[in-house]
């Protein structure tokens, strides 16, 4: 197993997470991936890419250091966002029961890892 | 945005204003254009239409030599712009899209809503028509037609 696919599976194992993606910030594409079905990959990696951009750039330009985790929450779960060395995202889709600590303090821990 | 093809015009603006992208070419695998956003000069146009799909006919004999049905996009990326080309099936043909995006946008979007247009496209492209065979003698006025169509000049 590589280093990217035990940290997928790390975050996964936590309850209410509906899959993981590592994914290029820059370029929105799908580095690894481990989702359940009915989640789409590719647009999860092109939208939270996109996202991951903004936010940085309007934190660039607020003289703010960049985020290092970003929390979207929507109605019917959430998607987490812990920015990882090289340009790399670790993303979680999760749903509304997830537990939001845990999966924080895993993400953010094995984000590090990642590159 | 100008288009030959006006059911074209809906699926394409959507996926203009959601991509960001620069320039956009839409034309059959000969190269005939069926809509463009962002070209100003018709010679641009034409030499990217036939440069795209000569590249497409490259890459989709590569692959079949390779032993691969088909490549589904080529991607270049350049410092200040990148550049996709992707060939589709559509109810009218074998289709080629090639975009033209910069910094502000990425890949992965583009790509994205690429597919959600050829999707839209392929569901709302008019089945009846078949496209008349070209003749050497309406050919100039039909490309002077097409060029007027697609530069309102």
């Amino acid at each position: 197993m590589t280093a990217t696919q035990a940290v997928l599976d790390r975050v996964t194992r936590v309850p209410g997470i509906r899959g993981a993606l590592v994914i290029a910030a820059t370029d929105g594409l799908v580095v690894a991936e481990q989702l359940m079905d009915g989640v789409d990959g590719p647009a999860a990696a092109a939208l939270t890419g996109s996202l991951v951009g903004r936010l940085v750039r309007t934190a660039d330009g607020a003289a703010m250091r960049p985020p290092t985790f970003i929390h979207l929450r929507g109605e019917d779960g959430s998607v987490l966002a812990a920015l990882g060395p090289e340009d790399l995202v670790l993303v979680a889709v999760v749903g509304p029961d997830a537990n939001l600590g845990l999966a924080r303090l895993e993400m953010l821990d094995a984000a590090g890892k990642l590159g | 945005m100008k288009a030959l093809e006006p059911w074209v015009v809906q699926p394409l603006e959507t996926f203009l204003a959601e991509s960001a992208a620069r320039l956009t070419l839409l034309m059959t695998s000969s190269g005939q254009v069926v809509a463009q956003h962002g070209f100003s000069r018709s010679l641009d146009v034409m030499t990217a239409a036939a440069l795209g799909a000569g590249i497409v006919a490259s890459t989709e004999e590569l692959a079949r030599l390779m032993g691969a049905s088909r490549f589904e996009a080529l991607v270049h990326n350049g410092q200040r712009q990148s550049c996709m080309l992707a060939a589709f099936a559509t109810p009218r043909g074998r289709w080629i899209g090639l975009v033209v995006f910069g910094p502000e946008t990425s890949v992965g979007i583009v790509r994205l809503f690429f597919d959600q247009m050829v999707q839209q496209l392929a569901a709302i492209a008019p089945r009846e028509q078949t496209p008349a065979p070209m003749l050497a003698e309406n050919f100039e006025t039909e490309l002077n037609a097409s060029l007027k169509a697609l530069f309102g000049r």
